[in-house]
Formats: C-alpha cells, sequence, structure tokens
C-alpha cells in the first residue's frame, strides 16, 4: 500500500510541478519588465506617462501619444461593437430559432479565430481607401464642426484602427452575451410578457438587466483584446508618435510602437522606455481582464432555467 | 397614433434592427473570406510554395522558409506548450485544493490575457539578450507561453465533464488514483482535449506580435534553432507594408494559406468535438 501512496504522492507532485509552471512565468514575467524598464523609470519617473516627447536620437521618452493612441482607438472600437454585439446577442438569444442561432454563433466565434494579421491585410488594401476616399470626407463633411472630425483625412489613423478593432472585438461581445441572456430564466420573460410588455419592452426591460454583469463582462473581454491588439492597428493606424485631436489623424498606440521600434531599438534608455510602455500596457489589460472576469464570474449561476 | 400600435412599431423596429446586426457582424466573416479567396487564389504558385523570396523588388519568388519556419516554431511551442499545459490542468482537475488550485487558475486566466506583444518582451529577455542572437528557440518559446495556459484550462474543463462516478468505479476496484487518472479520467476525456490542444495550436500559428523581435525575419532557409526565422505571419505584415506589388501579392498568397490552416484547423477540431466525449452511458 505504501508503494501506492508513493506512486500517487509523485503524480500529484509532477502535475503540481507543471501547473505552478504558469505561477512562476507570470512572475518571472513582472519582474523581467520592472527590472528591464529600471533606467526609464529612474530617468522619467512618473512624468513618463503625461510627457509627450517621444525622441529616441535625444533620448527623451513620454509615453502619453501611445497611451492616448490606445485607449483612443478602443474606446472607438467599444462604440462599434457594443450596440452591434449586444444587438447581435439579443437576437440569436431571443428571436432566433436555435439552429439558426447555432449556426450564426459558430460563424461568428470563427472569425475571432482569423489571425490578427489577416486583419490588418485587408484592412491596409481595403479598409483605408474605403475610409479615405468616402467615410472620412462624408464625417467631415456632416459633423466636420467638431475638431474630432476635422483634418485631412489620410485614409490610416485612429479611426481607421478602431473600426477594424471593433471587427476583432465583437466576436467576443456577441458569443459571451448571447451565453449570459440565455442563462435567464423563462419565467423572468414569461412574467413581463404576461404583465402585457411587448417582446422588445420584455428584453430591454427584463431579460438584459438580468444578464447585464455578462453583458459588461464580455464588453471589458473585448475591451482587453482592443487594448493589446497589435499587429492589426501596427499595419493601418499610421505610426505617428504626436498626439492630435483629429480621428483621422496618423497615431500609435503601445502595442504598436513596441512593435515597430523593439528590434531596432539599439541603446538601452531608448529598450527600457519600450519595455516600461509594455509594463503600463501589461497593467491595463490584468486590470480589465480581471474586472471582466469577475462580472463573468458573478453572472454565471444565477439563473435557473433555459430559454428554448 | 395610439400607445398601443407605437409600442408595437417600437417592437418591431428594434427587434428588426437586431437581426440586421447579425447580418452584419455575420457577413463580416464572408468579406474576410471573399477578399482573401479572391486576391489570394489570384496570386498564390506553384513557386510561392517552394522557393526563397527573392531580393526586395524583384519579381517572383515565394516564402518555402517562412513556411517551414513557422512549422519549425509551432512544432517547438506544441512541444514544450502542450506537455505543460496537459498536466497542469490534469493537476486543476483532479489534484487540486480550493486555496493553491485559485492561484493556479487565476494566473492561468491572467496570462492568458497579457497582451502577445508582451510575451514576446518577455521571451526576448530571458532568451534573446542571454543568447545575444535572434532565434527560431525564442519565437518557439514565446509561442509555447500562450498555449499553455489555453491547454491547461481546456484540459481541466473537459476533465471536470468526466462523471465522477467512473472514477468511483474505478477507486472502488482497488486501483490507485494515478492508474484511475490515466486510464480512466483522461482516456474518457480525450476527444475534448485533443481538441483544445487542436484549437490552442491554431491560435499560436497565427500569432506574429511576440515573433517580431524573438524569431525576427530571415531571407533564407531554417539553418538551425538559434538563428533567425521567418514565420508566415510576419512575412505577411512584412510583405504588406513594403511598397511593392508583387511583395502585395505574396502577401494576400501567404494570407490565404495561413486562413485556410487556421479555418481548417477550427472545422476539423469542431468536428471532432460534435462526436460527443467518449463516455459509454448507462
Amino acid at each position: 500500500m505504501a508503494s501506492l501512496r508513493g506512486a500517487d504522492g509523485v503524480a500529484h507532485l509532477v502535475a503540481l510541478i507543471f501547473a505552478s509552471s504558469v505561477l512562476l512565468v507570470t512572475v518571472c514575467l513582472v519582474w523581467e519588465l520592472w527590472i528591464n524598464s529600471a533606467p526609464s523609470r529612474a530617468k522619467f519617473g512618473l512624468s513618463f506617462l503625461v510627457t509627450q516627447d517621444w525622441d529616441p536620437s535625444n533620448g527623451q521618452f513620454g509615453a502619453l501619444p501611445f497611451i492616448y493612441g490606445t485607449v483612443l482607438t478602443s474606446v472607438i472600437a467599444l462604440i462599434i461593437s457594443v450596440p452591434l454585439g449586444v444587438g447581435a446577442a439579443i437576437f440569436l438569444a431571443e428571436l432566433a430559432p436555435r439552429r439558426l442561432s447555432e449556426s450564426c454563433t459558430f460563424l461568428i466565434e470563427l472569425l475571432a479565430a482569423v489571425p490578427s494579421v489577416i486583419y490588418g491585410l485587408i484592412a491596409i488594401f481595403t479598409l483605408v481607401p474605403l475610409m479615405r476616399q468616402y467615410v472620412e470626407p462624408f464625417l467631415k463633411h456632416t459633423l466636420g464642426f467638431i475638431p474630432l472630425f476635422s483634418g485631412p483625412a489620410f485614409g490610416g489613423g485612429y479611426l481607421t484602427a478602431g473600426v477594424i478593432l471593433a471587427i476583432m472585438t465583437f466576436p467576443f461581445i456577441i458569443s459571451i452575451s448571447r451565453e449570459a441572456l440565455l442563462e435567464v430564466p423563462r419565467d423572468q420573460r414569461e412574467a413581463a410578457l404576461a404583465l402585457g410588455a411587448t417582446q422588445w419592452e420584455s428584453t430591454i426591460q427584463v431579460v438584459v438587466p438580468f444578464a447585464r454583469l455578462g453583458i459588461f463582462g464580455s464588453i471589458f473581454l473585448g475591451l482587453a483584446r482592443a487594448l493589446g491588439e497589435t499587429m492589426a492597428v501596427t499595419m493601418v493606424i499610421g505610426n505617428d508618435a504626436s498626439l492630435h485631436a483629429s480621428l483621422f489623424a496618423p497615431g500609435y498606440t503601445i502595442a504598436s510602437v513596441i512593435a515597430n521600434e523593439f528590434a531596432e531599438a539599439s541603446d538601452d534608455l531608448h529598450l527600457s522606455a519600450l519595455i516600461e510602455v509594455g509594463l503600463v500596457l501589461f497593467l491595463i489589460t490584468i486590470v480589465i481582464n480581471a474586472l471582466a472576469r469577475v462580472l463573468v464570474v458573478a453572472t454565471a449561476g444565477r439563473g435557473t432555467g433555459r430559454a428554448s | 397614433m395610439n400607445r398601443l400600435a407605437y409600442r408595437k412599431l417600437v417592437n418591431t423596429i428594434m427587434l428588426t434592427l437586431t437581426g440586421v446586426c447579425t447580418i452584419l457582424t455575420v457577413s463580416v466573416l464572408f468579406i474576410v473570406l471573399g477578399y482573401l479567396v479572391v486576391n489570394g487564389a489570384t496570386s498564390i504558385d506553384w513557386a510561392f510554395l517552394t522557393q526563397l523570396p527573392k531580393p526586395t523588388g524583384e519579381v517572383g519568388g515565394g516564402m518555402a522558409n517562412a513556411i517551414v519556419g513557422s512549422a519549425l516554431m509551432v512544432g517547438l511551442a506544441a512541444l514544450i506548450g502542450l506537455p505543460v499545459g496537459f498536466l497542469g490542468g490534469i493537476y486543476l482537475a483532479e489534484f487540486s485544493g480550493k486555496t493553491y488550485g485559485f492561484v493556479v487558475r487565476y494566473m492561468a486566466d491572467l496570462l492568458n490575457g497579457v497582451p502577445s506583444i508582451v510575451i514576446g518582451i518577455f521571451a526576448w529577455t530571458v532568451i534573446v539578450v542571454p543568447m545575444h542572437s535572434f532565434s527560431a528557440l525564442a519565437g518557439g518559446f514565446a509561442l509555447s507561453l500562450m498555449l499553455i495556459p489555453i491547454t491547461m484550462r481546456s484540459t481541466e474543463q473537459f476533465l471536470l465533464g468526466v462523471p465522477n462516478s467512473l472514477r468511483e468505479g474505478a477507486l472502488a476496484l482497488g486501483a490507485p488514483k494515478w492508474k484511475v487518472i490515466a486510464t480512466v479520467a483522461v482516456p474518457a476525456a480525450m476527444r475534448g482535449i485533443l481538441t483544445g490542444m487542436i484549437l490552442g495550436v491554431a491560435r499560436v500559428a497565427g500569432e506574429s506580435a511576440p515573433l517580431l523581435f524573438t524569431a525576427l525575419n530571415n531571407e533564407f532557409w531554417p539553418s538551425g534553432l538559434n538563428q533567425p526565422t521567418a514565420a508566415l505571419p510576419v512575412m505577411i505584415y512584412k510583405h504588406a507594408m513594403a511598397p511593392f506589388a508583387d511583395y502585395h501579392r505574396q502577401a494576400w498568397a501567404a494570407g490565404l494559406v495561413l486562413l485556410a490552416m487556421v479555418l481548417i484547423t477550427n472545422l476539423a477540431a469542431r468536428f471532432i468535438a460534435s462526436r460527443g466525449i467518449a463516455v459509454q452511458k448507462g
């Protein structure tokens, strides 16, 4: 018996060691980002986050244009993808027959599997000309009195990056929101309908509020993905390290400046500044991801029945 | 218009709009597929699949080295990531206590959410800097770090789907726990675990951000794990950004190859999964 228990002990230990690898990797990752960004942290301190000079040849580094670009493109993405995604999730969970709903969900989830460089490839050759020739002139013509929609239409820029990010985030929003909506107990809908609500009123006043945590969770997951997205954004945002009020102007995000400059950066200060913006990106996505998971977990298991 | 008619009108309009949202989102997939098939199919040729890239600006050549390089690095990532993730998943499903299990699960989700470019920085600091060279090893390592948490969580999930009565039956027959896991739980969940692994490998195969400054790029055939190595996604990026029409043509061809690979593995994985977990009921 002792040898059997011994074998179990060995199996337990081996599995434990491999499971602990994620702990080790995460701790090492934070540690490496922290010590390798030391020169930049020592030289610029917290002003690194709020200054906008990014001049590798003169050793001046401020991350504000990248933080601005990252936040701005992600906000544009959410403004487009949240109504579209939640709307589609409502249709798939509440209206569509089950088979239609499942095949549409399958197709939408396939979108999430498309590599981001492919979105970038398509965006460069189709979305950028489209934005430059039609969408941006139109926005400028109708909303040009707002500074956001003024300035020359380049095609590549914050707005185009936001649009491609919207396309990359809505599969997440739809798939998880739909699950959350399906978790809402059937009695909730029936009670609302019995009180004389139309189907839309029942959906928007009863079902959606009931599933709101899961929906918010899906939005945060989409946001986390948008913030850290690299390739597609790098290919269309125009790569200009300064601040612009216009959404049409070329900009930069944290991920894209790392992608563009890291391999070519030669001096230590430049490298450590790039690693520090990486650390900032890491911290932002960790917080957003943690929030998303709390929300998704909180919503699971609240419902008892499933809508047919 | 009376109140009821108004409410019914709102109802119809809003419900129609949700349908429009669905059509818009689903159609994106067909737009993506359509563009790639049309542009890719007219661009792809035998040379693309078998030849090295031509010097900048010259017409012709291919990306055979990038296809081999991708296979090399994805293979390396699978070699490291799949066993580690698999055994970690077994720990989470079969051994873990409440507290440490929670910590590991949390860290796996956290690692899964780390932007791939940051994973690239990490691989650069721990492999490229000490080796003083960009290498296939660093690229494969970066990809394996993305594969570990995906595999771990999916393995755990499918093991938890195995009914406890199966384990109890084997334990009641006197089998030690490790034998129950190896001969009962894992085989019962194998189909699901494999599906998760295939999807994970397909996902990292399409990654380019963590390879940009770990594997870098290369115009020639891969010559060793310690050398800079080309990968298909990175080639698509470089070629699409370059100002040459023939490079663009090859980027489309490479995009088609990559997308076909990803979609076929996804469909295959779903096909395996849809045939159900191989547990006999009754």
